[in-house]
């Protein structure tokens, strides 16, 4: 396993490759798979920057997630995008890297509000497949110059380069936190509560639905005057749906890493659509165990080994992604037309051999 | 402003040209008498100008992809434009191009409150977009100051931003999916409705590339519900470095404030004498503006007033109610127009870490006083975007190329202590020679490399962006 220390010795570690590289952070999320000789950014470790006035960090790509997040709790800040861990969903053991979580744009229950990994995300060091050593971006939170690769590596699962270093800009901690309850709901009318929470003026930072426990949450966070006060405004609006309860002690933690598909059989598909059309995918999928986050636009379906989920879904838009099993069809939502062709393209400039995870995207 | 030379072989075509274009458009939608195209000789960087070949005003997408087929075929440059507010003269045409105007298309094709969306034309401007959707008290966030006039389309090119975006970020952060026409007339939708796009993220990846990847004829834009209210205070300090001290304080508090205007004296003075605002007399002024309930609000500015009392300010002024509101905001609002009264100036945009504002600062005031020209400094505090106004005299000789010395001077500091050249407006042609300061070869390469997979032929808004001799193979190898 090759585990490079700097990026001089990354780059030429990828510049003198003689076959596939098979990338990881710390392999806690091994989404779909690639082949070739493992190469692990865990060498590339350490906070190189923090500056809590400015809410900015920057750290090396194989950094821990829980060493940034502890540092960043020192000073009572955080990443706003609140990281799932996938050693629940997968099985795995080890440290999520930061690196890891931005290969994938890892974002949880907060994306509805404070926006995914990418959008958190304001720069990048990146050795590309040929070995060059890349950056864009920087380490101030307002930055036009130039195109966005910071976007693009976001989520590539470094089929366009390995990260080398990532910034990200940060917020403020959170002083208190409560989640009002609403009992069960059929998941139409859940994510209908939702919708009606987060299109009212009360900041709502959370909004899942478990059709198994039977309930949905909606979760507010700030100042402790504040969050009470919301809860009240959101609880009286709420009133309609039924049963509202407030509980200082929901477990986002589970919504965030999807803890209740643990150890499950079958496959496990994670399925971004309209919040709106998140019933019509439970519908579609009958019989699957379901978990809804986003407000009903992020579905999380255990189905039966092989069920042909894309095929139940083709009349909603949005796309699927295989998380665990066999499935049916390819990991990654194929990419068709002239995306394809852009895609591909990408590719072709920035892995010219095509070494850097190959075929993991399709 | 150097551009690169015309290219002979499309001037003498102009009349074959123009008559294919009308060939795929409505007569009135094609704009090439010399009088006419004048009106498009420039956008809101007035020091460059140059009248296109012709100006294109398609009414939808099938036509935008005509026109794009057809120029790519023929070989035309093509510049798009939106309302032509940018700043760093991203709509600036060459002689031998032709300007696409998205101006007709200013419709809304779906509002979608459930699902938190507008979909609209990307000619329509930013504030008709919230005007969409007001009826039900939800807005569209990004605020950039030109909001009036400047058009979705540009601020997709140029990742806009505006005075909110501390907490509501810039346009990157609310734009949910786009439907694109490439230089070769080819359609593509990406993103939409859902929060993620599938594949590489080549939503973020447009976003900001100054219209050189493709046309958007059609936005989808996150839109959020109006907060219950919003309030700012006002606090004056006897020096900058204090009021930048303050905003540091103000945000290692844990309070994220919508918004945070920092102006200093020469700005201040200006602003009083034109919007007669009532500001203090001081070297410089804050406003912290914060959301929320009436309750929510009295806590966060008490906060406020907490931390800005530390910092011995020698004035503080709370917003009780909406006529008050109007008052604190009025002369910030006014400010770039002030200026513009009493003098020429140029609108740096450089984005500093926070941390360095003291520094900065200091290092601007003494360039002013080595080229001998006055600096307003008036600026989005809390994300670092500073936007000193270099005062000139256009009538003078010499003046503005000294005003642009400086100018680069300050962008290459900003550079410097961590920050980069442009936090919201875009290079467009006016930093395109600076990029050397802020990336490596190897950086621009892997750029140029994104340009070549999307607009092979180089003919896309082409000479902008990057430094002119580092495009010149692949733009001269169209032929």
């Amino acid at each position: 396993m090759m585990k490079p220390d700097n990026e001089l010795v990354l780059s030429d570690l990828i510049r003198g490759a003689e076959g596939p590289l098979k990338i990881l952070g710390g392999g806690t999320r091994p989404v779909g798979g690639s082949i070739g000789e493992v190469l692990t950014t865990q060498g590339l470790s350490g906070i190189s920057l923090y500056e809590p006035g400015a809410l900015t960090i920057v750290a090396g790509a194989g950094t821990p997630l829980v060493e940034i997040e502890a540092v960043l709790a020192s000073k009572n800040q955080r990443l706003p995008f609140e990281p799932m861990l996938g050693h629940a969903v997968f099985g795995t053991g080890g440290e999520s890297t930061i690196g890891g979580v931005v290969a994938a744009n890892v974002s949880g229950p907060r994306r509805i509000q404070a926006g995914a990994c990418r959008d958190s995300l304001i720069g990048v060091r990146f050795v590309d497949g040929r070995g060059d050593i890349v950056k864009s971006g920087g380490r101030v939170m307002k930055n036009v110059t130039g195109y966005d690769l910071v976007k693009l590596m976001c989520g590539a699962y470094g089929t366009l380069g390995i990260l080398s270093e990532v910034a990200f800009k940060v917020l403020p901690g959170i002083e208190a936190v409560t989640t009002i309850e609403v009992k069960d709901l059929k998941d139409g009318a859940a994510v209908a509560a939702m919708s009606m929470a987060l299109g009212s003026p009360f900041d709502v930072s959370g909004a899942a639905h478990d059709p198994d426990l039977g309930v949905t949450m909606l979760r507010l966070e700030g100042f402790v005057d504040s969050v009470a006060y919301r809860a009240t405004e959101l609880s009286k609006l709420l009133a309609g749906f039924g049963d509202v309860r407030l509980n200082e002690a929901t477990n986002w933690v589970a919504v965030r890493d999807a803890v209740k598909f643990e150890g499950g059989n079958g496959d496990l598909w994670r399925i971004s659509v309209k919040p709106s059309d998140g019933p019509r995918v439970g519908m579609a999928l009958r019989g699957a165990k379901l978990l809804y986050d986003w407000g009903g636009g992020l579905v999380w379906a255990e189905v039966a080994e092989g069920t042909d989920v894309r095929g139940a879904l083709t009349e909603i838009p949005g796309h699927c992604t295989l998380m665990r099993g066999v499935g049916s069809g390819p990991v990654f939502e194929p990419v068709v037309g002239a995306l394809a062709a852009l895609t591909k393209r990408l590719r072709e400039q920035f892995d010219p051999r095509g070494i850097l995870n190959a075929g993991l995207m399709g | 402003m150097l551009m690169p030379e015309p290219n002979d072989r499309i001037l003498s075509r102009k009349a074959d040209i123009v008559a294919r274009l009308q060939g795929v458009l409505s007569l009135d939608a094609v704009i090439y008498e010399p009088n006419e195209t004048l009106v498009y000789e420039c956008d809101a960087l007035t020091a460059y100008r140059c009248p296109p070949l012709a100006v294109v005003l398609p009414a939808n997408t099938k036509e935008v992809s005509e026109v794009l087929k057809l120029c790519h075929d023929i070989g035309v440059p093509v510049v798009p434009r939106g309302s032509g507010t940018s700043l760093a003269g991203g709509a600036l045409p060459t002689v031998d191009s032709v300007i696409l105007s998205v101006a007709r298309l200013n419709k809304v094709i779906e509002t979608n409150y459930d699902d938190r969306y507008v979909r609209v034309q990307s000619g329509r401007t930013n504030l008709s977009v919230t005007t969409a959707v007001e009826e039900k008290d939800f807005f569209y966030a990004p605020d950039p100051s030109s909001q009036l006039a400047c058009a979705i389309a540009g601020n997709i090119a140029m990742n806009s931003g505006g005075a909110h975006c501390l907490k509501y970020g810039v346009t990157t952060n609310n734009l949910l999916g786009v439907k694109m026409v490439m230089m070769d007339g080819t359609v593509t939708d990406i993103g939409g409705g859902h929060l993620d796009a599938g594949g590489l993220d080549l939503l973020g990846l447009i976003c900001g590339s100054e219209g050189q990847l493709g046309v958007v004829t059609e936005a989808t834009l996150r839109i959020l519900r109006k907060p219950e209210g919003a309030r700012p205070a006002l606090v004056g300090f006897d020096s900058s470095e204090v009021a930048g001290a303050c905003v540091s304080d103000i945000i290692k508090a844990g309070m994220l404030p919508v918004a945070i205007e920092f102006m200093d004296r020469r700005v201040l003075e200006v602003v009083e004498k034109h919007a007669k605002a009532g500001y203090p007399e001081c070297e410089a002024v804050l406003i912290i503006e914060v959301e929320g309930s009436e309750a929510e609000i009295d806590m966060q500015l008490g906060m406020i007033r907490q931390i800005a009392a530390k910092h011995n300010p020698v004035d503080f002024r709370e917003s009780k109610s909406e006529e008050e509101s109007v008052a604190i905001w009025l002369g910030r609002k006014s400010a770039f127009g002030a200026m513009g009264l009493i003098n020429d100036y140029i609108c740096l945009d450089g984005t500093i870490p926070v941390s360095e504002l003291p520094q900065v600062l200091k290092r601007i005031g003494e360039l002013s006083d080595k080229y001998g020209l006055g600096v307003g400094n008036v600026f989005h505090a809390g994300d670092g975007n500073m936007h000193p106004l270099i005062l000139f005299d256009a009538n003078k000789e010499g003046d503005l190329e000294l005003c642009e010395a400086m100018g680069a001077e300050i962008l290459k500091l900003c550079v410097e202590v961590g920050g980069c050249l442009t936090g919201e407006h875009g290079v467009g042609v006016e930093k395109r020679d600076l990029m050397h300061a802020q990336f490596d070869p190897v950086d621009m390469e892997a750029q140029l490399r994104v340009k070549d997979v999307f607009d092979p032929s180089w003919l896309l808004n082409p000479s902008k962006v990057f430094p002119l001799g580092l495009t010149e193979a692949r733009r001269s190898a169209r032929g």
